[in-house]
C-alpha cells in the first residue's frame, strides 16, 4: 500500500488526459475549454510537486508557484477576451472566430 | 501509512471524477462548481505530498479568485449553452480515441519504477527543521527573486490587460466631472452688482 511517485504521476497523467479530452469534447464552448486548460495546468503542478517531494528538492514547488501565476493571468485575460467577444457577437461559439484572419 | 494511502486514493478518485464532470457536464455552472471540488482535492494531494504552502495557495488563488471569476462570467453572460452543446456526439469518438491513446502513452512513460541517480544533486535541498512555507520563502526571496518579480510583472500586465479589454465608455451617461468642479473659481459664479434703489437688477 506504499504510495510512491508513480501513483502521483499516474493521477496527473489521468487529469491531463481529461483536460485534453475536454478540449476535444467542447470545441465550441470556450468557457469549458478554459476550464480544461486549468485542469491541464493543475496536472502539471501535481507532477512538479510530486517530483519536488520525492527528490527532496524545493525548486519544483517554486516552479509550480510560477505555473500558478501564469495560469491565473491566463484565466483573467482569456475571460476578458471572452467578455469582449460576447459583447460584439452575442455568442461565444469559437468555431466562427475565423473572421479575425488577415 | 495505511491512512495515508486511503487519503491518497480518496483525493485522487474525487479529483478525477470531478474532472470528468467538469468536461462532460451540460450546465457550465455545475462545471465551475466541480472545478472548485477538483481544486480542493488537488490541494489535499499537495498536503499529502508535504507542500502545504502550495495547497493553501491553490485554495486561495484558484477557488477564491479564478473559479469565482469563471462563475461570474458564466452567470453574467446570457449564453445559449444548449446551442453550443450541439454536435458533441460527433466529437466524442475522436476525443475518446486520442484521449485513450494519450493516457496509454503517459502511463507507459510514467508507471516505470523510478530510480534517482545517486549523483543527482538537488538545486535547493529541502532543509530540515523548517516548515514548508519558511523553506520556500528562504529560497524564493533570495535565489529566485528575479523570477518572483517577473511573476509579479506578469500579474500586473494581466490586470491592466483585462481592465483595458473590458472597459468601455458609454454615450449618454452623465458622470461627475471632478476636475471641472475643483477648478471652479468664485469669479465664474459670482459678480458684484451695483443695485440702484427702486430698480431691479438685470
Amino acid at each position: 500500500m506504499e504510495i510512491g511517485l508513480g501513483h502521483y504521476l499516474t493521477v496527473a497523467a489521468a487529469l491531463f488526459t481529461i483536460g485534453v479530452f475536454g478540449i476535444f469534447l467542447n470545441r465550441k464552448n470556450i468557457i469549458i475549454i478554459l476550464m480544461s486548460i486549468e485542469l491541464i495546468l493543475l496536472a502539471v503542478n501535481i507532477n512538479f510537486v510530486a517530483f519536488s517531494t520525492y527528490l527532496n528538492d524545493l525548486v519544483g514547488q517554486v516552479f509550480a508557484l510560477f505555473v500558478l501565476t501564469v495560469a491565473a493571468a491566463e484565466a483573467a485575460i482569456g475571460l476578458a477576451i471572452l467578455v469582449v467577444y460576447f459583447r460584439n457577437r452575442r455568442t461565444i461559439a469559437v468555431d466562427d472566430v475565423n473572421m479575425m484572419k488577415g | 501509512m495505511i491512512l495515508q494511502a486511503l487519503a491518497f486514493y480518496l483525493f485522487a478518485t474525487v479529483l478525477l471524477a470531478s474532472g470528468v464532470v467538469v468536461v462532460t457536464s451540460r450546465n457550465p455552472v455545475y462545471s465551475v462548481l466541480f472545478l472548485i471540488l477538483a481544486f480542493f482535492n488537488a490541494a489535499g494531494l499537495f498536503v499529502l505530498l508535504g507542500a502545504e504552502f502550495l495547497a493553501m495557495i491553490l485554495v486561495i488563488v484558484y477557488v477564491g479568485a479564478v473559479a469565482v471569476l469563471f462563475l461570474f462570467v458564466v452567470m453574467m453572460l446570457d449564453v445559449d449553452f444548449a446551442e453550443l452543446k450541439k454536435g458533441v456526439q460527433s466529437y466524442l469518438l475522436p476525443g475518446l480515441g486520442i484521449g485513450g491513446l494519450l493516457f496509454a502513452e503517459l502511463v507507459i512513460a510514467v508507471s516505470a519504477h523510478w530510480h534517482f541517480a545517486p549523483h543527482a544533486v538537488p538545486a535547493a535541498a529541502t532543509p530540515k527543521g523548517l516548515t514548508n512555507t519558511a523553506a520556500l520563502g528562504h529560497i524564493l526571496y533570495t535565489d529566485y527573486i528575479y523570477y518572483f518579480q517577473a511573476a509579479g510583472l506578469v500579474l500586473l500586465v494581466a490586470m491592466i490587460g483585462a481592465i483595458v479589454l473590458t472597459l468601455r465608455h458609454r454615450d449618454g451617461v452623465r458622470r461627475q466631472k471632478a476636475w471641472t468642479q475643483i477648478s471652479r473659481e468664485p469669479s465664474d459664479a459670482m459678480a458684484m452688482v451695483d443695485a440702484k434703489p427702486g430698480e431691479g437688477v438685470e
